[in-house]
C-alpha cells in the first residue's frame, strides 16, 4: 500500500517544530506501525536526510516506550493495543497519515515524535514502592487475599507507563496512570502502612509536574493500551480525601 | 500550609469543590422546578406569588439561598482556574485529534455549557430576582370568597412604596379572604410573551441538559463515588431527570405562556 505521512519534525526541546510531508510506498500490510516507519527512515537515511525519532523498546506491547499520537488518536485507532501492535491493514491505501508526539507540558519534546516522559518516574519515586526488604520467600497462604481484590490489584499493576492516559485527557491529566500505580498497592496488604502517605506524596509529585486536572471525560481508559478503568482514578480520589481529612499521615 | 488548604489547592481538592458545588446546584434545580410549577395553575398568580414571598422571607431557605449564590459563584470561578490550569498542561494542541472516538461530546465541552449557563443565570436573576428584591413591582390583589375556594377576584394594583410585600387579612363581613402580593407572576408571564426571551431560555434549558448529562455522573465520580452498585442509579438519574426531565419541564414555562397564554 502507498501512503502519505504527515510528521511532527522538531529538533530539540527549544525549536519551533512543524509537520513534514513523507511517501511511504510499497507498504505491506502485515507490517506493524513501527515497521512503516523503519521502512521510511531507511529512506531517509539513504538520501542523507536525519531519519524520524520515535519512542520503541519491545515491539510487542509490554514494555511502554513506543508511543505517537496517530490520526487524532494515541496508539492509533484500534483499543486496547500500542503502537508497536497496530497494523498497517487498520488503514487504507492511499490514506493520509498525520503524526504527532504526546502533547503535554509535563513531557516536553525531545526530538521529533519523541517525548521525555521521566515525569512518570519522578511521581514513581515519590511513593509508587513499598518499603520493606524482601526477606525470605513467605508461606503462599500466609496472607490470604480474596480473588476478586488479587484481580483488581493485578489489573491495576498492568499499566506499562506509556502515557497514552495524557495524550488522550483533554486537560493532559495523568490522574488514570498515577492512581494505577497507587491502586496496585492500594488494594494488597503489603501496601497498607503506607497507604496514606503514598497517595498525598503521588497527587502532589503529579501537580508539581503540571499535569491537568481529571474532568472524567473517560477519554483516558478507552484508549489505554491495557484498559486501565476509571475505577482507579476514583479509588485514588477516595484515598486521598481520606488521607487529608481523617488520617494522622501528613506530607511536608 | 496545613493539611486541609493543602487538600483544596491540589488538582483534586480543586475539582471536588466543583463537584460538591455542581451537586448542590443540581439539587437546587429539583427544589426551584417543583416551586415553579406553580406557573402553571391557572390561578391569576397566586400561589405563584405567594410562593415567591415564602422563598424570599422564610430563614431557612434564606439562609441556602446564600450558600446557593455562593455555589453558583465558586463553580463559575473555579472553572475557570482549571480550565486555564488545563491549558497549560497543553499548550501545544494536537493538529488532529478525535475526541469523539473516545468521551461524550458534553464532556469535552462542559465550558461552553457552563458559560451559556452563567449567561443565562445572570440574564434569569437580573429580570426576576433582583426584580423581586428591589424592582419597582406592580402588585396584585386577591380576594376569595371563603365558602368557594373557586371564586377568586383578580384585581392589579400599580407598584407603590408604602405596600408591604405581601399582606393578608379576612374579611369577615364580606366572607372573603384578601391576598395582596408582589406580582412577579406578571413580570414573569410578560417576560415569557417575548419571542427572545423564549429562545433564550430553551436554547439555555437545552445546554443544561447536555451540562448535566456529564455533569451529574461525574460530580458523583470526582467526590469519589462510583460504586458498581450504584452507579447505574446515578447514570439512569443524571440521564434521565437531570439531563432529560428537568430541562425539558423547565424549558415549558416559557413556551406555555408563550404559545397557550
Ligand atoms: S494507565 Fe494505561 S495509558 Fe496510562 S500509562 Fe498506564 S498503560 Fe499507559
Ligand atoms: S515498543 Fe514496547 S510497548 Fe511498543
Amino acid at each position: 500500500m502507498n501512503l502519505t505521512l504527515k510528521v511532527w519534525r522538531q529538533k530539540n526541546a527549544n525549536d519551533k517544530g512543524g509537520f513534514v510531508t513523507y511517501k511511504a510506498d510499497s507498504i505491506s500490510q502485515d507490517m506493524s506501525f513501527l515497521e512503516m516507519l523503519d521502512v521510511v527512515n531507511e529512506g531517509l537515511t539513504k538520501k542523507g536526510e536525519d531519519p524520524i525519532h520515535f519512542d520503541h523498546d519491545c515491539r510487542e506491547g509490554i514494555c511502554g516506550m513506543c508511543s505517537l499520537y496517530i490520526n487524532g488518536r494515541p496508539h492509533g485507532p484500534k483499543r486496547a493495543i500500542t503502537t508497536c501492535q497496530l497494523h498497517m491493514r487498520s488503514f487504507k491505501d492511499g490514506e493520509t497519515i498525520t503524526i504527532e508526539p504526546w502533547r503535554a507540558t509535563a513531557f516536553p519534546v525531545i526530538k521529533d515524535l519523541a517525548v521525555d516522559r521521566s515525569a512518570f518516574d519522578r511521581i514513581q519515586q515519590a511513593g509508587g514502592y513499598v518499603s520493606v526488604n524482601t526477606g525470605g520467600i513467605p508461606d503462599a497462604n500466609e496472607i490470604p487475599i480474596p480473588k476478586t481484590i488479587a484481580d483488581e490489584a493485578f489489573n491495576s499493576a498492568t499499566c506499562i507507563q506509556c502515557g497514552a492516559c495524557v495524550a488522550a485527557c483533554k486537560n493532559a491529566s495523568a490522574s488514570l496512570f498515577v492512581s494505577a500505580k497507587i491502586s496496585q498497592l492500594a488494594l494488597l496488604p503489603q501496601g497498607q502502612p503506607e497507604r496514606y502517605r503514598r497517595v498525598q506524596a503521588m497527587v502532589a509529585q503529579m501537580d508539581a509536574e503540571g499535569f491537568g486536572s481529571c474532568t472524567n471525560t473517560g477519554a483516558c481508559e478507552i484508549e489505554c493500551p491495557k484498559e486501565i478503568s476509571l475505577t482507579n482514578i476514583n479509588r485514588m480520589r477516595r484515598d486521598y480525601f481520606n488521607a487529608k481529612f481523617f488520617k494522622e499521615e501528613e506530607i511536608d | 500550609m496545613s493539611n486541609f488548604s493543602k487538600a483544596f489547592s491540589s488538582t483534586l481538592g480543586k475539582k471536588l469543590i466543583m463537584g460538591l458545588t455542581g451537586l448542590f446546584l443540581s439539587l437546587f434545580l429539583v427544589v426551584h422546578l417543583i416551586g415553579n410549577l406553580q406557573l402553571f395553575k391557572d390561578d391569576g398568580g397566586k400561589a405563584f406569588n405567594e410562593y415567591s414571598f415564602f422563598m424570599t422571607h422564610f430563614t431557612p431557605i434564606k439562609i441556602v439561598s446564600y450558600l446557593l449564590y455562593a455555589s453558583i459563584i465558586l463553580h463559575a470561578v473555579y472553572a475557570l482556574i482549571l480550565t486555564t490550569a488545563n491549558k497549560k498542561a497543553r499548550p501545544v494542541g494536537y493538529a488532529v485529534t478525535k475526541g469523539e472516538a473516545n468521551s461524550t461530546w458534553s464532556s469535552r465541552n462542559m465550558g461552553i455549557l457552563g458559560t451559556i449557563l452563567l449567561i443565562f443565570i445572570v440574564v434569569h436573576m437580573s429580570n426576576f430576582w433582583a426584580q423581586y428584591h428591589w424592582g419597582k413591582l406592580p402588585y396584585a390583589r386577591y380576594e376569595m370568597n371563603l365558602n368557594d375556594a373557586t371564586d377568586v377576584q383578580v384585581t392589579e394594583l400599580p407598584f407603590d412604596g408604602k405596600h408591604l410585600v405581601h399582606s393578608q387579612y379576612v374579611d369577615t363581613q364580606k366572607g372573603t379572604e384578601v391576598v395582596v402580593a408582589k406580582d412577579l407572576y406578571k413580570i414573569v408571564s410578560e417576560s415569557f410573551k417575548q419571542w427572545w426571551y423564549v429562545v433564550l431560555y430553551v436554547v439555555s434549558m437545552i445546554a443544561m441538559g447536555f451540562h448535566l448529562y456529564h455533569g451529574f455522573q461525574s460530580g458523583f465520580q470526582t467526590l469519589g463515588f462510583d460504586h458498581s452498585k450504584y452507579k447505574p442509579l446515578i447514570d439512569f438519574l443524571g440521564l434521565w431527570v437531570f439531563s432529560i426531565i428537568i430541562p425539558a419541564i423547565f424549558a415549558a414555562m416559557p413556551l406555555y405562556f408563550f404559545f397557550l397564554k
